[in-house]
């Protein structure tokens, strides 16, 4: 029994910590966070409606700007992150070069940082709107994390479908995008949720640019409320649900992955 | 010079201090079929990939009717749908399914119409005698389907030429046989084929001649009778009483 085969997993950032399927019972760590979080959310505006209902009616709006950063920072940093991680592959040097400062700068500067850069400091040059400006941000730095999820996968497919493929007489380029591309996802399906993760709760750092997510709606009743510590209760427990049923999410795919996978 | 079909010349390739290939020269006419044997490391998958320039020779050439693969100004591309291959370990595209497997290059590379790609798919599925597979993933077929699956898919560039890289290496005793009928019926048809492998069986039943290597060398070349029963070099004898 010495041998027990760990498929390796492309870990890059902190995302949400992915439930572990062997942890089955019903106080599973996940299941006390997760529905705890719930019972008190409920509990909440049921036992003191004032001042919980009207947090609860005031910060929803913010979820959905939430999402929208997320959701289309996501799908550019996919974007940019293919093109990154070939680059990193890329045999031609000067490619390569620029993909790996691009990755080397990105990880250096901290991405609250590279708000207020882009927000700010280049607004001497152009002046972007706040929402625009926080994609941006967002999808330049998690590009490059994602680039390395691709560079990752794109190695973790075996060297012999490439032969095979050019063995057949693809050319080079064909065979990335014919054979190797659409092997990765399976790969870097997981990390890549990890990813979305790990972003969503990045995405309050917007709100700094005054972006108005589900931090700055409860900033904005806080601040005439005065009521603080009910106001960040409800936006920890709103997080928290969200970023535990999107682990749920990411752990069931990996699981039908392995099963609808070769071999 | 376009009388072989392959021609090695001379063939040397070296990875750094190692020499996994010395001066090979082969000659195999059409409709041939070489068999290579020899120890492992003796260069015989190496030389197998030279010919499509899965690696590139140190020195020497080698030409596939007459095209030499070895200049670097020949469209290796073309060169290589003359040469269909067949590896070890199947290398089907894992994310499609059998038929695709088969028709992916057609449309890719000579840009088929797809119907005509896969009425040329399933007929050769058919062939190979998986025509009820052509739905099936990689993940789901035996080792043997799916290496008879990566000879429909070689097959279906219509090449000159079908290298085997030891191709029932990495399969289990009783599928063996599956996959080797196959290529005994290719034989039959007049395919020329060079193949790494030690079936002794396959040898005898349709080698026209075989091929023994040691330590990058060509050692000896003959039928297979001339080979396995009455070996010339001492080294060839020694490698027979082993693998007998």
């Amino acid at each position: 029994m010495a041998e027990i085969v760990k498929e390796s997993r492309i870990e890059v950032t902190d995302g949400a910590l992915i439930p572990d399927s062997a942890e089955k019972s019903i106080f599973s760590a996940w299941n006390i966070s997760f529905f705890g979080a719930i019972i008190i959310l409920i509990l909440l505006p049921i036992l003191s409606p004032d001042p919980y209902k009207d947090i609860l009616l005031f910060i929803p709006d913010g979820i959905a700007t939430t999402f929208q950063v997320t959701v289309l920072s996501i799908i550019f940093a996919l974007i940019v992150g293919l093109f990154a991680g070939l680059g990193r592959l890329s045999r031609v040097k000067i490619i390569n070069r620029i993909a790996t400062i691009y990755v080397e700068v990105v990880r250096g500067i901290p991405l609250l940082v590279q708000l207020f850069y882009i927000y700010y400091a280049l607004g001497k040059l152009v002046q972007l709107p706040r929402m625009t400006s926080a994609i941006i941000a967002m999808t330049f730095c998690y590009g490059a994390y994602m680039g390395e999820i691709f560079r990752a996968g794109i190695q973790g497919v075996p060297q012999g479908q490439m032969e095979a493929a050019l063995a057949l007489g693809m050319t080079r380029s064909q065979a990335i995008w014919k054979v190797i591309i659409p092997q990765t996802f399976r790969i870097i399906l997981p990390p890549v949720g990890n990813e979305f993760i790990a972003l969503l709760k990045d995405s309050s750092l917007v709100s700094i640019l005054a972006v108005s997510d589900l931090l700055r709606r409860g900033r904005e009743f806080a601040s005439t409320s005065f009521l603080y510590f009910e106001t960040y209760t409800v936006v920890a427990l709103i997080y928290l649900i969200i970023t535990l049923f999107l682990s749920r999410i990411v752990a069931y795919m990996e699981k039908r992955l392995k099963i609808n996978g070769r071999v | 010079m376009a009388e072989y079909r392959i021609q090695i010349k001379d063939a040397c390739k070296n990875y750094g201090e190692v020499k996994a290939l010395k001066n090979a020269n082969l000659n195999i006419e059409a409709g041939e079929v070489v068999l290579v044997i020899g120890p492992s490391g003796s260069g015989k998958s190496t030389m197998l990939r030279c010919v499509n320039k899965l690696e590139t020779l140190s020195s020497g050439d080698i030409f596939v009717d007459g095209d030499c693969v070895t200049d670097p100004k020949s469209d290796i591309r073309k060169i290589r749908e003359e040469v269909g291959m067949v590896f070890q370990n199947f290398n089907l595209f894992s994310h499609l399914t059998a038929l695709r497997n088969i028709t992916l290059a057609l449309t890719t590379v000579k840009n088929t119409p797809k119907e005509e790609a896969d009425e040329i798919g399933k007929k050769l599925l058919a062939r190979v005698g998986l025509a009820d597979k052509e739905k099936s993933y990689p993940g789901q077929l035996s080792g043997g389907q799916q290496q008879r699956v990566a000879i429909a898919r070689a097959l279906a560039m219509n090449p000159r030429v079908m290298l085997f890289d030891e191709p029932t290496s990495a399969l289990d005793p009783e599928m063996i046989k599956e996959v080797l009928d196959v290529m005994l019926d290719l034989a039959k048809e007049g395919m020329t084929m060079m193949v790494v492998s030690h079936e002794m069986g396959f040898a005898k039943a349709a080698a026209d001649r075989v091929v023994f290597m040691d330590e990058g060398e060509i050692i000896e070349i003959g039928t297979p009778t001339e080979v396995f029963d009455s070996p010339k070099e001492v080294r060839t004898k020694t490698f027979l009483e082993h693998i007998l």
